[in-house]
């Protein structure tokens, strides 16, 4: 599972991430946040009309959450699958903690999660940092990605540094409360790649999942 | 987030309880319709009302979609809109708001389905403690054939047919009612609920709950100046 905030370049490690371990030989399927079949499409509609409570919103999650849970990650593990997500229950309860949510409450609910074998974290050290980030990626700022929601500042900028800061904080908290492993993402994207496929082979090793010899591989993926 | 039990408005918050059949929407409507004549300022808020949350819910159900554990998050979803849009600010204004059917509905029907009953409860804590929360309790024989007779066909999620309890509708309808009750029949200390014996006549527990609610108001109406 892969963690942090918005912009590290989450999306882009899971896609090498999971060619890599195909090319080894392990079945993956790759998750993230708002993407499932119940309530993906719905969340993405209401958070355009910006009408949607604090409450609500964290709601919304945590039921697109437990339904990629219980219909793509549950079974995919009992299939033998490596699962891939990018967020998990961590990203959700940040953004909650940030907006004001009491902890506890948010907790509670997600206690149905399921530990994962690994917490990645990209970690980058200043909100500014991200701002480039979003910047050349030609999206701009997001509404939500910028707290404007949460009413931290005066424009999307000021707003966004604030936000992105705390949910920083809130990471670093989370880092030693639940042991993610901190990965610099503020080097290149080959670097944080070869570090990403080490620490995932210790896992794998740990685990004792045993690779399947190249030739085979290569056959049963056609 | 103010917990369940811990907020203070000047506004009053009723809601009724009960299975399917039991009777309560008619109650509610005639304390509407009372409450208005009496010139209260009277808001009415119904179960799975949110425009926030409608499709999906709408989809899932056709889809058949559902987990006992989605069902009921979604259901809080939709009830958190609700809560933060249509029940506190008027409580904050001081009006009367009318719920048709609450988090008790939460709690019987999705224990019914196996969730856990500390996790529902705990998911639903941010939800404002009614004033009264009636339940309106009609035995199981009765409920199922208002609802039966009245209806030409149950629907999947309502009758319970995603626990595979019976492929039967109407005998899978029965099973889930019956379990629903017991949940509710349990929460009547745990939440102080307020019982009404529903095999009564409407006119008699109209008048019963009409009772209840008054020693509540006190005389603070919106008049037409």
């Amino acid at each position: 599972m892969i963690e942090g905030t918005d912009g590290v370049g989450r999306s882009t490690h899971i896609a090498l991430l999971r060619t890599w371990l195909e090319s080894r030989g392990h079945a993956v399927i790759d998750t993230g946040m708002t993407r499932s079949v119940l309530a993906g499409r719905g969340i993405k509609e209401a958070k355009t009309g910006h009408t949607l409570g604090r409450l609500t919103l964290q709601l919304f999650y945590a039921t697109d959450f437990i339904d990629r849970l219980e219909n793509e990650i549950l079974p995919a593990l009992r299939s033998g699958f490596i699962v891939l997500t990018d967020r998990y229950i961590y990203s959700a309860m940040a953004r909650a903690e940030v907006r004001g949510i009491d902890a506890p409450w948010i907790r509670s609910i997600y206690q149905i999660a399921l530990i994962p074998d690994a917490v990645f974290y990209l970690r980058i050290n200043t909100a500014q940092e991200l701002v480039e980030r979003v910047l050349t990626s030609g999206g701009g700022f997001d509404f939500w990605e910028s707290g404007m929601d949460v009413h931290l500042g005066q424009d999307f900028y000021d707003s966004f540094i604030e936000y992105q800061t705390r949910m920083l904080k809130v990471f670093d908290r989370m880092t030693r409360e639940y042991g993610f492993q901190v990965l610099d993402a503020s080097t290149s994207v080959r670097r944080v790649g070869a570090t990403l496929r080490r620490a995932v082979t210790r896992v794998i090793e740990r685990d004792h999942l045993v690779e399947v010899p190249l030739a085979q591989a290569s056959t049963s993926q056609k | 987030m103010i917990p369940y039990g811990r907020h203070r408005f000047p506004g009053k918050l009723f809601v009724v309880e009960g299975t399917d059949g039991s009777g309560k929407s008619t109650q509610l409507m005639l304390i509407y319709q009372w409450l208005k004549a009496e010139g209260y300022p009277v808001f009415f808020s119904e179960w799975n009302s949110s425009p926030l949350v409608k499709d999906t819910t709408k989809r899932a159900k056709k889809r058949h979609l559902f987990t006992p554990a989605t069902f009921s998050l979604l259901h809080a979803t939709d009830f958190a809109d609700r809560t933060e849009r249509d029940i506190i600010p008027p409580l904050k204004a001081g009006a009367i708001v009318l719920a048709d059917r609450y988090i008790y509905t939460a709690f019987a029907r999705d224990v019914a389905r196996g969730c856990d009953p500390a996790w529902v409860r705990d998911v639903y804590k941010f939800a404002v403690k009614p004033t009264i929360a009636f339940f309106f309790r009609a035995p199981l024989d009765v409920a199922i054939d208002r609802i039966v007779s009245g209806r030409p066909q149950l629907k999947y999620y309502e009758s319970g047919l995603d626990m595979g309890w019976s492929e039967n509708p109407e005998e899978s309808f029965k099973l889930f009612q019956g379990k629903i009750l017991s949940e509710y029949d349990r929460m009547v200390s745990e939440f102080g609920l307020t019982l009404v014996d529903a095999t009564r006549s409407i006119e008699q527990q109209q008048r019963e709950v009409r009772q209840l609610i008054m020693s509540h108001l006190e005389n603070r109406r919106f008049r037409s100046h």
